[in-house]
């Protein structure tokens, strides 16, 4: 399966003319995009994320190298074969792009009137999503009246129309609060599942890979800087643009002079439990916790936690062998102390 | 007040200004609405962007509306007699009126179209859509109520255009306050003639308005 990826980028870069010359928005991007599965392109803001995505659909010609969807090379095809090809890839987009003088249902119905499908058929189809996406009762409402939320639905289901392979998520999100995002967080695995369509989440907000995606590609100033299951990156993110991005708040620790500390990193084979309170109680002996970024995925805990072990050699030496006996990895860190 | 003649002068006066805008508007359209789509899907931001041609067209839309209209119904003159036959008469006025008002509706159709949300375009375009389609479906569609409220101001604008051109014996309301106020200093015809203007001005302006704020869906 992995050999037969829905989408191969291969070596694609893309360049801007820009006002001091030409500008690299990206360089060198590799990845290959596995059928069925949630990706996630996460980076900062400027890094190249939506022109990633907008190259993935050819809405922005890349000026090297090339896409193959479901093995066919993007860059060879006619304006009317990439139209074709467009309708199996849905796209939603943070300000949901409705066409605010149609109601829903006749948004739902535009990609399939745009593909040329019969006006009652279409009108059955976006019904059916209507209904997938629980908003039959906004069938006749203008996206006007509908919340934030409500919105990015009627794109959800709008994207879906077309039966497309794809779904590519530009900040699908990030014009949502908390309690909304996870509502169309939901949805989209749930989608996922359901109908097996592959979804190319892009995001800057790590809980929205943590919560959906499977593997996730990490963009940093153009290229993509790590590719891993999304438990790898987590637990053991080897690039500085990683680290930023998984422990944005370890760099405020206060440094404390004096004795041993040590990271632990949960990386998926331990359950989610009070391991360090459990090490407490059985020592008898207080640690300092100096940094903790766990996450709770499916029961299993992942992130990291340094502590500053007791004074007591011996005790510390002791309490190292406890917790690699819990199968953790520890590592003495000097940079804390 | 005055002699039946003069009223039924007024009435055909007003039915001929009411035929000229009309006539004028809807032919002034199919030239300027096609000219506006234009601009707007060959600028560098466009669907098409064209960078010359794009240049090209609007330099020859300011050439046209910077030409004072008095100047311009002379100047086709012309044109008007290979076309219509005559330079006198109201068919003979609807052609300087069209050629004035296509580079000015291509000019309001343009700023109505930039209105439309990137983003909506962009959707469609990721759903496979063509220039056309996006053209008729997405551009027209969502700026309707803008378009709407340049379509008042088109007509009531050709309005005034077509009292302007009575200097040239074009027939309508101008015409007779021409030849009434001005030549024959009977001013209480040509008071008659502009309150008639006015409330058509007023009519037509209020009918856009409402029409498109009838029409707008985004509140
Ligand atoms: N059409 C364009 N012309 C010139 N430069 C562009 C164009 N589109 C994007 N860029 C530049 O490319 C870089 C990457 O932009 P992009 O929109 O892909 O970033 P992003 O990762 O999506 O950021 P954000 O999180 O803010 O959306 C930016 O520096 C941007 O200024
Ligand atoms: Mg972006």
């Amino acid at each position: 399966m992995s050999d037969n990826p829905i989408i191969r980028i291969e070596n694609l870069g893309k360049i801007f003319p820009g006002p001091d010359g030409e500008f690299y928005a990206l360089e060198d991007i590799n990845l290959d995009i596995r059928r069925g599965e949630i990706f996630g392109i996460i980076g900062m803001s400027g890094a190249g994320k939506s022109t990633l995505v907008r190259c993935i659909n050819f809405l922005e010609r890349p000026t090297e190298g090339t896409v193959y969807f479901d093995g066919q090379d993007l860059s060879v095809l006619t304006k009317k074969e990439l139209y074709k090809v467009r309708q199996s890839m849905g796209m939603i987009f943070q300000q949901f792009n409705l066409l605010m003088q149609r109601t829903v249902l006749s948004n739902v119905c535009f990609p399939l009137e745009i593909a040329g499908i019969d006006k009652k058929k279409a009108v059955e189809r976006a019904k059916e999503l209507l209904a997938l996406v629980d908003l039959t009762d906004k069938t006749y409402a203008y996206p006007s009246q509908l919340s934030g939320g409500q919105r990015q639905r009627v794109a959800i289901a709008r994207a879906l129309a077309t039966n497309p392979k794809v779904l590519l998520c530009d900040e699908a999100t990030s014009a949502l609060d908390p309690a909304t995002t996870r509502g169309v967080l939901m949805l989209l695995k749930d989608i996922n599942k359901r109908l097996g369509i592959t979804i190319v989440v892009i995001t800057h907000e790590m809980r929205v890979i943590e919560e959906i995606c499977n593997r996730v590609a990490i963009i940093d100033k153009s290229r993509i800087a790590e590719v891993g299951s999304v438990e790898e990156i987590f637990t053991r993110p080897r690039t500085a643009a990683a680290k930023r991005l998984v422990f944005p708040e370890e760099h405020s620790i206060e440094i404390l002079p004096g004795r041993r500390c040590c990271r632990i990193v949960f990386d998926g084979s331990s359950s989610f439990e009070p391991i360090i309170a459990g090490m407490v109680l059985d020592f008898r002996q207080v640690v300092n916790i100096l940094f903790a970024d766990t996450k709770n995925i499916d029961g299993k805990a992942f992130g990291q936690i340094v502590i500053q072990l007791p004074d007591n050699e011996l005790i510390a030496d002791r309490m190292i062998e406890y917790l690699r006996g819990k199968n953790l990895t520890v590592e003495e860190v000097d940079g804390y102390v | 007040m005055f002699d039946p003649s003069v009223w039924t002068m007024l009435g055909q006066g007003l039915l001929e200004s009411i035929y000229m805008t009309l006539v004028s508007t809807a032919l002034a359209y199919l030239f300027g609405l096609p000219l506006g789509i234009a601009l707007v899907i060959t600028d560098k931001d466009g669907i098409h962007p064209k960078e010359t041609f794009n240049w090209i067209l609007g330099l020859i839309i300011n050439l046209l509306r910077s030409v004072p209209f008095l100047i311009l119904l002379i100047m086709v003159i012309p044109v008007t007699r290979a076309i219509v036959g005559t330079i006198i008469g109201t068919n003979a006025t609807i052609v300087p009126l069209v050629i004035a008002a296509a580079p000015f509706i291509a000019r309001l159709v343009e700023s109505s179209l930039k209105e439309v949300d990137k983003g909506v375009i962009e959707a469609a375009q990721s759903m496979g859509a063509s220039s056309m389609q996006i053209i008729t479906r997405v551009l027209l569609p969502e700026a309707r109520p803008s378009l709407i409220v340049g379509g008042a101001i088109a007509v009531t604008t050709i309005l005034s255009y077509s009292a302007l051109a009575g200097f040239v014996a074009g027939g309508g309301l101008g015409d007779i306050a021409i030849r009434y106020g001005y030549h024959r200093y009977q001013t209480d015809v040509m008071l008659i003639t502009v309150v008639m203007l006015v409330v058509i001005v007023q009519v037509l302006q209020e009918m856009g308005t409402r029409l498109a704020r009838l029409g707008d869906k985004r509140k």
